[in-house]
């Protein structure tokens, strides 16, 4: 009997076994990352993982290489979907209080959530060590406040409302490649022609990208301020503004290929790059597809803002965090260093083909900038400048997450317009 | 079988069913065909007007950009699986045999109890352990994921094991009893020896299901160190360019470890299946 | 229960059955506590108002809400949507592997060459994941049609089937029994192996006396092979119902969370769970549990009865 005692205390003793070495597990992490060796790591989460994004990343990490050889960068990329997946990632690490070092995030208000229950460290003290105030542009630096505090450090910036065009299928249509339509009904108009020339109008992939093209339908129709009002209660979803974006969206779709629906921005823009189709809406980092598949402007493509947007940029950021309880707080302000240098800003947006959120960068600096990202500098600087709802500027995660779920059942068929726009309603007052 | 009937008529009734066989054969070997082909595909191949056709040119880069993607994974996968399946494996047969063979009152309640488990929709209990992982501190990770798989194994395990013991005749226990053997030496000495069929199918069991997983993954594994499923959802879903060739690639090598157990224990597997769910 | 156990059992007391319980208690207090324990504590959660992350990390208080999660959740179009989408899938999923399951396991039940092969083939694709699977049945869903379709579109109008095209998961009414299709690829092998089994355990004197008795071969089935295989159909129906009801990993794979033709209470689950709305998240879940325990509870006391009157 003595014996079966004892193997039934080993049985209990492997079962605490199991839950002590979960336990360990944090441990584990954060000791790999001590002095054992003298090296220091950095755990940064992002969603770069393919294509130009990351390869910007990766020349950012060169920058920090040089800057801070001492630590070491730890790639955590997770890919996929605008990001969704990364978000989800994050979203239950910080939820299990098992942050990252650092990850990315869209500037703005996607990040309320995280600020509410105290997942993040106000970064302000930041912006004043590394003398930031004065670097980035007002506009954005408002846009970053919330309740005078700052939580976070952009690295680029992007415009969503922009139309890559195919010249070809334009030309074929009778459409002049250098004369967009002034608004929305004049580029409908010309989708019609484009079907009766035997081609697709335009393209639409997952769910993102249709709110990408809804936001700046939303703008076209209630011009800027009105859009901004509608992120603070000036504008009612549920008025005549949004009810005529919605009729112009409908009979978008209608003219779009819907079949790309559950795929990424990267095939939904394909057909354009390659011929079959004439538009699309995406941000401008659609600019390095069409580099990667050797297309020039305007021979192949061209861009525009999307009728009835011009004069507006339709802004969003990506940004870094510091989350409470990071497990290398010190390295994770040496990576926030870097993304907000000169150095770190430049080598990054030349690659990704955004436009670096710095104003003060030297001419030289500029001049390695590409034709479009600095017509979009310019375009910063002079435009209107209003918060992208698809890339998390304008509203809290879980209401742009509702939205993309209404005209995700919009798109194909489940809803009508005035259900569309109940739904839109129903998203923007729950939270 | 009748004899004399096979000999003298043509056998329609056979020709039938191989048909059927062949076709049936046919359409489940389809997606395999388009994971291969698709997989040695270059991207220039990739045209949709040749998507059932041979590849123009054997190409092996997919499969390179996939292994290197999934490798790391593929040890983390392995270092979750195989301490797991052991360990639920070791809990199922001791409450197997205590269930059928060392009976205490209250035994059938207690195993229809811990049945019921079996059934559970995870996402009827994963908020809270999510509190539980967080409140605890123990963290995200493969630990964490190989307490998840050892616990939420229990209830197959105990099952397959308990109908196995069953049908181990009484008598043998009664003699070691009888013998004087305390329980856990009539266990390690009469029936552990006689659980290797059991052990063999429970392994496999268990090693598959944990090998696929996504959703305890996906929830409870740390983002430094995926598992291969979540790792090839994101290679597939992830690349903003809908990378199929590397995707289906990376689809077939995460599914090459549970593929070649279920090669080489396939009979048991089939067994295992049997007197999991077919009781009586 | 063999007899002799319990004369023994009876016969001496707490020391003859104390260690058998303490032998299993460590896995009887993990499945209190990892099942029942969190089962509990998830029902909690759902009556109470956590919506928001400021409320998952405590920044904020939660209130206790009563059902009342559960009746906004209920009278939500988008969630009835998913249920009924719940309902198709598991219907198509169970209708098709059982009919197929049925039939190979017929087809292969008589002697025949190369059973070996045939059994494995079918079996094999229950060794992959969902997700692998996944990737391949995505590609051959492919909603695009006529001169942009690849996969299975492409398929029929190459052998001139062309009116068979269609938009597969993208069909508002019929997009998740689409998905049900890998589905049922996946999981008829193991049906017929189940099938199989039944077929197997039938004595051949059970037949053979049918036949002698002059039976039709309809006879046959009706009155001895179809009664022998009820347990293991319902066997069935219970772990593919059950296997249908979590399905997520396949619906993740193929389309993606946020597309409302294939979503499913385990996609909503998790979708409110990302959002950090734990409440509506653990109510999905709670409905989930009611919905498995209203089929497997009869199914398990069924069971234990009659293995305790053995």
């Amino acid at each position: 009997m003595r014996r079966n005692a004892l193997a039934i205390g080993l049985v209990a003793a492997m079962s605490l076994s199991l839950t002590a070495c979960g336990g360990s597990s944090e441990n584990a992490d954060s000791g790999n990352s001590g002095s054992g060796d003298g090296k220091q790591v950095v755990d940064v989460v992002t969603w770069w993982s393919a294509g130009s994004e990351k390869e910007g990343l990766d020349a950012l990490v060169k920058v920090f290489n040089e800057q801070f050889p001492k630590v070491e960068f730890v790639n955590k990329a997770i890919a996929g979907g605008g990001g969704s997946q990364a978000k989800q990632k994050l979203a239950t690490d910080l939820a299990a209080k098992n942050p990252p070092d650092t990850y990315q995030a869209h500037a703005g208000a996607e990040l309320q959530e995280a600020i509410d229950a105290g997942y993040l460290e106000d970064v302000s003290s930041l912006y004043d060590e590394f003398k930031l105030r004065d670097a980035f542009p007002k506009t954005l630096l408002d846009r970053l406040t919330v309740d005078g505090k700052i939580y976070s450090i952009p690295t680029n910036i992007h415009r969503s409302n922009v139309v890559w065009a195919n010249t070809e299928v334009l030309k074929a249509a009778g459409l002049d490649p250098a004369k967009p339509a002034a608004d929305l009904d004049g580029w409908i108009a010309d989708m019609e022609k484009v079907k009766a020339a035997g081609k697709t109008p335009i393209t639409v992939g997952m769910a993102w990208t249709q709110l990408n093209l809804f936001e700046n339908i939303l703008l076209a129709d209630l011009g800027a301020e009105g859009y901004s009002g509608l992120f603070d209660g000036k504008t009612d979803w549920g008025g005549d503004g949004v009810k005529k974006a919605i009729e112009h969206y409908g009979k978008i779709l209608d003219l779009a290929d819907k079949s790309l629906a559950n795929e990424d921005w990267e095939p939904a823009m394909k057909p354009v790059i390659e011929g079959q189709a004439a538009y699309n809406v995406m941000g401008d980092w659609a600019l390095a597809a069409f580099n990667a598949a050797n297309k020039k402007s305007p021979e192949d493509y061209v861009y525009f803002p999307t009728p009835g947007t011009a004069g507006t940029f339709n802004f969003l950021a990506d940004s870094f965090t510091l989350p409470v309880g990071a497990p290398h707080p010190d390295n994770a302000k040496d990576w926030l260093q870097t993304c907000s240098s000169k150095e770190g800003q430049v080598a990054f947006n030349t690659i990704k083909g955004s436009i670096p959120a710095r104003s003060d960068l030297s001419a030289d600096d500029l001049a390695k900038f590409s034709e479009y990202q600095q017509s979009a500098m310019k375009d910063f600087a002079k435009d209107t400048i209003v918060s992208s709802i698809a890339h998390g500027a304008a509203l809290p995660a879980p209401v742009s997450n509702s939205i993309n779920d209404a005209l995700g059942k919009f798109i194909q068929g489940a809803s009508d317009g005035a259900q569309l726009q109940a739904d839109l309603v129903k998203a923007t007052a729950s939270k | 079988m009748n004899e004399t009937a096979k000999k003298n008529v043509f056998p329609w009734g056979t020709l039938v069913r191989y048909i059927l066989l062949l076709a049936s054969l046919t359409l489940v070997l389809i997606p395999v065909y388009v994971l291969f082909v698709t997989s040695f595909k270059t991207s220039a191949d990739a045209d949709p007007s040749r998507t059932w056709m041979l590849p123009q040119l054997w190409d092996a880069t997919n499969w390179g950009r996939a292994w290197d993607t999934l490798y790391p994974s593929l040890i983390n996968s392995l270092s979750l699986v195989i301490p797991s399946s052991i360990i639920s494996a070791m809990l199922g047969s001791m409450n197997g045999f205590v269930l059928s063979k060392w009976r205490f009152p209250g035994a059938n309640i207690v195993f229809t109890l811990i049945l019921f488990g079996m059934f559970l929709p995870y996402q009827a209990v994963m908020i809270p352990l999510m509190n539980l992982v967080t409140n605890a501190g123990i963290g995200f990770g493969i630990p964490t994921l190989i307490m998840m798989h050892v616990v939420f194994g229990i209830p197959i395990t105990t099952l397959i094991f308990r109908n196995y013991y069953e049908t181990i005749p009484g008598e043998l226990i009664e003699a070691a009893r009888v013998d004087g053997a305390g329980m856990l030496r009539t266990y390690f000495s009469v029936v552990l020896p006689i659980s290797i069929p059991s052990f063999v199918v429970v392994l496999i069991w268990q090693f598959t299901s944990a090998w696929n997983d996504f959703l305890f993954a996906l929830f409870f594994g740390g983002s430094k160190d995926p598992v291969v499923t979540v790792a090839l959802n994101n290679l597939a879903h992830g690349s903003i360019m809908a990378d199929y060739g590397a995707s289906m690639a990376g689809a077939l090598i995460a599914s090459i470890p549970t593929l070649l157990v279920y090669i080489a224990l396939g009979k048991y597997f089939v067994g295992g299946l049997m007197s999991g769910s077919v009781k009586g | 229960m063999a007899k002799k156990t319990k004369a023994v059992s009876s016969k001496s007391k707490i020391s003859s059955w104390g260690p058998g319980l303490l032998l299993i208690s460590p896995s009887i207090i993990l499945v209190g506590v990892f099942v029942y324990g969190m089962i509990g504590a998830n029902i909690i959660t759902s009556m109470k108002d956590t919506h928001t992350a400021a409320q998952v990390s405590g920044r904020k208080p939660s209130d206790f809400v009563g059902f009342s999660n559960f009746g906004k959740l209920f009278a939500d179009p988008d969630f009835q949507h998913s249920l009924i989408n719940l309902l198709l899938f598991t219907v198509v999923f169970l209708v098709g592997t059982l009919l197929i399951g049925f039939l190979w396991a017929w087809l292969l039940d008589r002697p025949i060459k190369g059973e070996g092969i045939f059994r494995s083939i079918f079996m094999f694709p229950m060794a992959i994941s969902f997700v692998a699977s996944g990737v391949v049945w995505r590609w051959l869903l492919n909603p695009a049609k006529g001169e942009t379709a690849s996969g299975l579109n492409r398929l029929f109008q190459q052998v001139g089937l062309g009116f068979l095209q269609n938009s597969w998961t993208q069909n508002i009414t019929f997009g998740v029994v689409a998905i049900a299709l890998p589905a049922i690829w996946q999981l008829s092998g193991y049906v017929m192996a189940l099938f199989l089994a039944g077929f197997r355990g039938i004595p051949d004197e059970l037949r053979e006396a049918a036949r002698v008795d002059g039976a039709t071969e309809w006879q046959l089935y009706k009155q001895i092979i179809f009664p022998q295989l009820a347990p293991i159909a319902l066997s069935a129906v219970i772990i593919i119902g059950h296997m249908s009801l979590k399905s997520f990993d396949l619906i993740m794979s193929i389309t993606d969370q946020r597309t409302y033709s294939t979503k499913v209470p385990a996609i909503d689950m998790f979708n409110a769970m990302t959002d950090n709305d734990y409440s509506n998240a653990a109510a999905i879940g709670t409905i989930l549990l009611v919905i498995v325990a209203i089929f497997v509870v009869p199914y398990l006391i069924h069971d234990s009865k009659e293995s305790a009157k053995r």
